[in-house]
């Protein structure tokens, strides 16, 4: 075990940091999500991380990528969080849609696809829960029916993060209703602008407008453009939702040093915030669990560059995160007094960083897997006890208990 | 002992219950929320003048009903279930309070027959930023009865007329009545967390201010105001809460996953039986505390920290977790959940944090231990 650079890590640190400097936007990047304007910047960033090779670092060379190792893009996120850079507008895209379909796409296909991909000039987006099921994504009920040389596709995703922006997705769709609902689904790439596609933002409760529905009439996909076997999607969708969390997990833990920076300016009794015994064990248990995070995500990334296979503790990523997020929200918020209810960013402290972290604390513990699902995943699949008793495994799709 | 609500104060809580919700369903409440200039519902706060809520408590020979605490808590209740956008608790829990507690004949006759009637909204004005204002803090000052300074945030001070402002005078603090639409007034709508209730910035300068209570008692005096307010806002939590438990109870009972109802789930079971245990812990709470402040009993400056304590841990956590109970459609602008969610803060930090009234509770305890 070392936790220091090796000198070739140092050296690449050193390079990535000095590259950082000529070229990190100094302002940092933060998305507002709307895909507008602001997407130019940050398009402008991205192109030239993959130009210089720091997009995706891991990526092998047979993918397009630059062929790092998992170590070097540690050590270039770490040099690069002093920015301030937030890519979410890449990184459903990058994170989730593009290795399920470098996992199961043709030659072409990936060709086509990285090199936009790692620049920034197309965003994806993941077409998996439906009205009828988040946590129960197979229970879709969107219907791809044969036609010729391709399919038909008729039915609504909802939630989709960033549809409204997105050059294209990926899909999970219903091909048989005859067999139980996890054997009759079939995943595709979809072009964005194809006809019969409409995108409708949904309003998030913080008030931005983040997700959207996505309403599929008469919508025609070539066969070319399936991902895995038809009928086999609930596998190739495994993938993208292994590599969410891993991706979600990561970048979301608390950042006590804000907080710090918060309870030093606000004050309790006339004092510093930061003395008050409470707040300074509260900011000490936080710091303990982003810590905790952090290395559990270096032994991740440890076994995966020696080849190994990770073992489940990353699991434990977003169950901590994002309630953490909720909590320290609601104890900034609070630590402020009356003067806490103020949500605007030219009176809160630090931009009013806190409240809005209140506000989009309830939909982290709810996208890329509930609360509730993840302890369910961590009891089952890593502790090996016993599943709920299912009642939808061994019926035919088209006879399951659902609800409206 | 009789640890409940008599019959004629269970049947005015279902008059209430009713009257609102014909007059307050959550569409109402979303018309504030959705126009940033509007601060409160004209129409609801002239029909609840009209039942003579704001007068409940206040004496018949000033106007009011005069029926007791009792009552006031049982409208309080149903107005935080029906998240009403209303200055009811800066009006009625906070000035008419004030008032009743420490003013003199002439500021009980010239202030509360206008707060029966439903002609003036109140406030009180003690923040001037972040962190509750202390004795070596406090800026707002009077000076030949003048109030000069800053109150930020103040509850419901874009509409007030009428309000109750913390200052010092000669170094000593004191709580003065000021009205809001005389000259030298200015006031600036903040935004806040929620939206269906009012905040602004007021700045004073030279604006006439009379004492309330005597000169130096500012923080005792605040302090017995928010231990009456404390009282009747947790009865508002406690109906908040209440209803986020049934709106998480009736969406367990029609959402299916994994071919299953969510609420077959013991993760989900254990959620809402955890609303259940913090909701009833706060409601009786909430009953000692009305029954202190029903009998003035030296008991209430421990009892109003309990209540507002597991008043404000209750609606917190069943705010938050019926959000997490209804998945993605939870965190939508077009479900009710975020109204609770929101109110829950404001209600939270309206009489200051909870950190604050543990401290409170600790120093009473402390205090009865030795004695
Ligand atoms: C901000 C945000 C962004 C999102 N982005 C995307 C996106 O880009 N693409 C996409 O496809 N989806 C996206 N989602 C959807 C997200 O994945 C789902 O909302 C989530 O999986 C929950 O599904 P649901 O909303 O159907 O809730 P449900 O599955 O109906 O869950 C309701 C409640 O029941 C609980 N529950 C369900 N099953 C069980 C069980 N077996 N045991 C115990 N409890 C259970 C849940 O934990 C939850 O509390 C996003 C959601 C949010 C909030």
């Amino acid at each position: 075990m070392d936790f220091s650079d090796t000198s070739e890590e140092a050296e690449y640190r050193e390079t990535a940091r000095a590259w950082l400097e000529a070229n990190a936007p100094k302002e940092g990047l933060k998305p507002d999500r709307t895909g507008g304007a602001d997407l130019d910047h940050h398009r402008a960033y991205q192109a030239k991380k993959a130009a210089a090779g720091y997009a995706q670092i891991s990526w092998p060379k047979e993918w397009g990528g630059p062929g790092g190792t998992q170590i070097q893009q540690v050590i270039f996120s770490q040099e690069e969080a002093r920015y301030n850079i937030n890519s979410a507008y890449f990184s459903i895209g990058l994170g989730m849609c593009l290795p399920t379909v470098i996992a199961c796409a043709d030659e072409a296909t990936k060709k086509r696809f990285v090199g936009p991909g790692l620049r920034g000039d197309e965003i994806w987006c993941q077409l998996f829960s439906e009205p009828s099921g988040g946590s129960d994504v197979a229970a879709a009920r969107t219907r791809a029916i044969r036609d010729g040389d391709g399919w038909v596709v008729n039915g609504q995703k909802i939630w989709t993060s960033g549809a409204h922006y997105s050059d294209f997705g990926i899909l999970l769709v219903r091909t048989n209703t005859e067999v139980p609902k996890h054997k009759g689904m079939t995943m595709f790439w979809v072009d964005m602008k194809s006809p019969g596609i409409e995108v409708r933002p949904i309003h998030q409760m913080s008030g931005q407008k983040g997700f959207n529905e996505v309403f599929f009439t008469d919508v025609r996909i070539p066969d070319s453009q399936r991902l895995g076997a038809v009928d086999d999607g609930w596998k190739v969708s495994l993938v993208t939702l292994m590599n969410e969390r891993l991706s979600i997990g990561a970048g979301t833990a608390a950042d006590s040093g804000a907080f710090i920076q918060l309870a030093r300016e606000a004050t309790i009794d006339g004092e510093s915030a930061l003395r008050d015994a409470t707040l300074r064990e509260k900011i000490a248990d936080w710091y303990v669990q982003t810590e905790g995070l952090k290395h559990t995500r270096m032994r991740t990334i440890t076994a995966l560059s020696k080849g190994q296979t990770p073992g489940p503790e990353n699991s434990i990523a977003k169950i901590i995160s994002a309630k953490q997020a909720q909590d320290v929200g609601a104890e900034a918020v609070d630590m402020l007094d009356q003067f806490g209810i103020i949500r605007d960013p030219d009176i809160s402290p630090l931009g009013g960083l806190f409240q809005d972290q209140w506000m989009a604390g309830p939909g982290s513990r709810i996208a890329g897997g509930t609360d509730e699902i993840l302890r369910n995943i961590i009891a089952e699949r890593v502790l090996g006890l016993p599943g709920d008793i299912r009642v939808d495994k061994d019926v035919a799709f088209k006879d399951m208990p659902t609800g409206r | 002992m009789n640890f409940d609500f008599s019959d004629d104060q269970k049947h005015l809580k279902g008059e209430a219950r009713r009257f609102l919700e014909a007059n307050c369903p959550t569409t109402k409440v979303r018309v504030v929320l959705n126009d940033a200039a509007k601060a409160y519902d004209e129409d609801l706060w002239k029909a609840v003048a009209g039942q003579g809520w704001m007068g409940a408590a206040i004496p018949e020979e000033f106007g009011g009903l005069g029926l007791g605490h009792l009552e006031l808590c049982a409208i309080a209740e149903e107005l935080g279930r029906a998240v009403a956008p209303i200055p009811f608790g800066s009006t009625v829990y906070l000035l008419a309070e004030a008032i009743m507690l420490a003013g003199s004949q002439m500021q009980k006759q010239a202030i509360l027959p206008k707060i029966a009637a439903g002609e003036i909204i109140g406030a009180l004005a003690t923040s001037e930023g972040p962190g509750a204002p202390t004795a070596s803090s406090l800026q707002a000052t009077v000076s030949g009865g003048k109030l000069t300074g800053v109150k930020l945030p103040v509850t419901d001070g874009d509409i007030a007329d009428t309000a109750v402002v913390l200052a010092k005078e000669n170094g000593q603090a004191g709580l003065y009545i000021v009205d809001l639409n005389g000259a030298g007034v200015a006031r600036e709508m903040l935004k806040t967390l929620d939206p269906t209730r009012d905040a602004a910035k007021l700045t004073f300068k030279d604006v006439p201010a009379e004492r309330l209570g005597g000169a130096g008692e500012g923080f005792d005096l605040l302090q017995q105001i928010h231990d009456r307010a404390a009282v009747l806002i947790a009865f508002e939590q406690t109906g908040g809460a209440d209803r986020c438990l049934e709106m998480a109870r009736d969406y367990a009972l029609e959402r299916y996953a994994f071919g299953r109802l969510i609420g077959s789930y013991q993760a989900i079971k254990h959620k809402l039986a955890d609303m259940y245990v913090k909701n009833e812990l706060a409601r009786s709470n909430a009953y000692y505390g009305a029954w202190a402040l029903n009998t003035n009993a030296p008991e209430l400056p421990i009892a109003a920290s309990a209540a507002r304590i597991a008043g404000c841990d209750a609606y917190w956590y069943a705010a938050k977790e019926n959000i997490q109970t209804h998945g993605g459609i939870g965190f939508t602008w077009e479900v009710d959940c975020h109204l609770f969610y929101r109110r829950s803060r404001q209600l939270g930090l309206v009489v200051g944090a909870p950190r604050a009234w543990k401290e409170r509770l600790l120093s009473q305890l402390e205090r009865r231990n030795a004695a």
